[in-house]
């Protein structure tokens, strides 16, 4: 009887695996302080305990939530919350065109959808500093960004064409566990309109003094982090309701007992 | 079930298309109506007449056009900053939804009320568009403070700060949400903002006016510009109105 219990039980646990995938495929991201490359005063920043996505969010996954609600669907979406570019990759509601693969990260969505994902699942879209904080790791270090290695990998990602239509976890995992921060697509952040650079070089020549309160004292720490300036300037230049070809997202989740 | 699953999205379809006047598509200026199959079987292909579709054979659905003006009272848009749900207090204390505000112009700009650089500047701008409106357009009009920080501008604070920089009329309505609720408004706005200190924000100086639907027609970026753009665009949309 106990055997059966038990075999119950691991059976549930197996079974459940794969209905909430994303629940299970979460690692636990020790929290700490770090410099980013734009900071408050250019001061470290504290990032406390969470947990995050292994992978990036795939269409598969997004399906499912579209089925659970409707809303969110490309028909149905209201324009408030997503441009006409939202899940362009769809053939309609509920399927994915042809040549898209439900393993590849969901694309073509909009920050406000993005977010109501991972408050659908108990979970919100990591701030900018929680991202920056587990993607300065590669696979055997926890801040590689002094090494060249580190850099020059990212760069050449960002060189290459159509990354987007990969599946999820064929880049190395970083040292926390987590796949696919580089290497795949680009990840909305909750606060991603919090970077105060415009990303459009002519109106950040001048400080920008102008369009934006206090920008004086928003500077970046480390210029030679090329990777990094680049996304925050696209993060500086989207607005929630874009939806674009190579931005996806995944979520994470507060930690709420004390280590 | 197999049944279900097709009636059921078609209902759904039609609901909505009945329901409301906005569209996806963008041919509104055309004068030629559209059609398009209703399951999309070929995407978003669309046909100049009626017919069936060479797909699944249902009969083809004529695409609305998007026509605003004729959205009565009770409909609000796709784009309407009034499918906002979320709560927020006035500085008179009252819970209200951004959709209290419908039937007015909406002149709107996100400030918070320790800061001493450019808020006091916004504020000048805000009250200064104001200044440039007759009287007599001024009840067809509010203008809507939204605090960037909703855990310091308390209604109190906001109600103080309204008395302090003599803008407690009628017309003046000072907004607390709350963090999530600040962030998605914000971005509904293409504001930026991000907190440098305990006390302090950095933040985009934005104007954005709406209409009595809650959609934005004019948005004026940077501080002590020109605001006659902005000016004009208010006095076309409390003209028509009253």
């Amino acid at each position: 009887m106990k055997t059966k219990a038990f075999s119950l039980i691991i059976f549930c646990c197996v079974f459940q695996t794969f209905l909430f995938a994303q629940t299970e495929g979460m690692v636990y991201i020790e929290g700490s302080r770090y410099l980013p490359l734009y900071g408050r005063d250019s001061t470290v920043v504290e990032v406390n305990d969470f947990k995050m996505d292994v992978y990036p969010v795939t269409n598969k996954e997004f399906k499912q939530f579209v089925e659970k609600f409707p809303k969110w669907q490309k028909s149905k979406v209201i324009k408030l919350f997503a441009d006409d570019s939202y899940l362009s990759n769809w053939k309609n509601d509920l399927e994915l065109k042809d040549t898209e693969n439900p393993d590849s990260p969901v694309t073509y969505v909009s920050w406000f959808a993005a977010k109501a994902y991972c408050e659908c699942q108990g979970k919100r879209l990591p701030t900018v500093d929680e991202w920056e904080y587990v993607a300065m790791a590669d696979e055997t270090t926890k801040d590689a960004r002094v090494k060249p290695s580190y850099n020059e990998k990212i760069l050449s990602w960002y060189e290459a064409p159509r990354s987007n239509e990969n599946l999820i976890g064929q880049t190395p995992k970083n040292i926390w566990g987590v796949y696919d921060l580089h290497g795949l697509v680009w990840e909305w952040t909750l606060d991603f309109n919090s970077v105060l650079i415009t990303g459009e070089s002519r109106k950040d020549v001048d400080k920008d003094s102008n369009l934006f309160c206090g920008s004086a004292s928003v500077n970046a720490t480390d210029l030679m982090n090329y990777a990094a300036f680049m996304r925050y300037a696209i993060r500086g230049s989207l607005k929630a309701k874009y939806a674009m070809k190579n931005l996806g997202f995944r979520c994470v989740q507060d930690v709420n007992e004390k280590k | 079930m197999k049944h279900l699953k097709i009636i059921f999205p078609v209902l759904l379809l039609i609901m909505t298309l009945s329901s409301c006047n906005s569209n996806k598509s963008d041919q509104a200026s055309d004068d030629i109506a559209v059609y398009q199959c209703p399951m999309k079987c070929e995407g978003e292909k669309t046909y100049p007449e009626a017919g069936s579709c060479p797909v699944c054979k249902m009969d083809l659905q004529p695409m609305e056009t998007e026509n605003s003006k004729e959205l009565s009272d009770q409909d609000i848009s796709e784009e309407s900053i009034f499918n906002l749900t979320s709560k927020w207090h006035t500085e008179e204390g009252n819970e209200i939804q951004l959709e209290d505000l419908k039937g007015k112009t909406l002149v709107m700009v996100m400030i918070y009320t320790s800061c001493k650089a450019a808020c006091p500047r916004l504020v000048a701008d805000m009250r200064n568009i104001e200044a440039q409106i007759p009287e007599a357009n001024l009840d067809d009009l509010r203008f809507v403070l939204v605090s960037i920080d909703p855990k310091i501008d308390t209604p109190e604070r906001l109600k103080a700060f309204a008395k302090e920089n003599m803008m407690d009329g009628e017309q003046w309505t000072f907004l607390q949400g709350t963090e999530s609720s600040v962030q998605e408004f914000a971005n509904v706005l293409a504001v930026k903002y991000k907190k440098i200190s305990p006390i302090d924000f950095s933040h985009s100086n934005i104007i954005s006016v709406f209409n009595s639907q809650g959609e934005l027609i004019h948005q004026q970026e940077g501080l002590g510009v020109d605001n006659k753009e902005t000016v004009e665009a208010i006095l076309q949309l409390t003209q028509g109105q009253s």
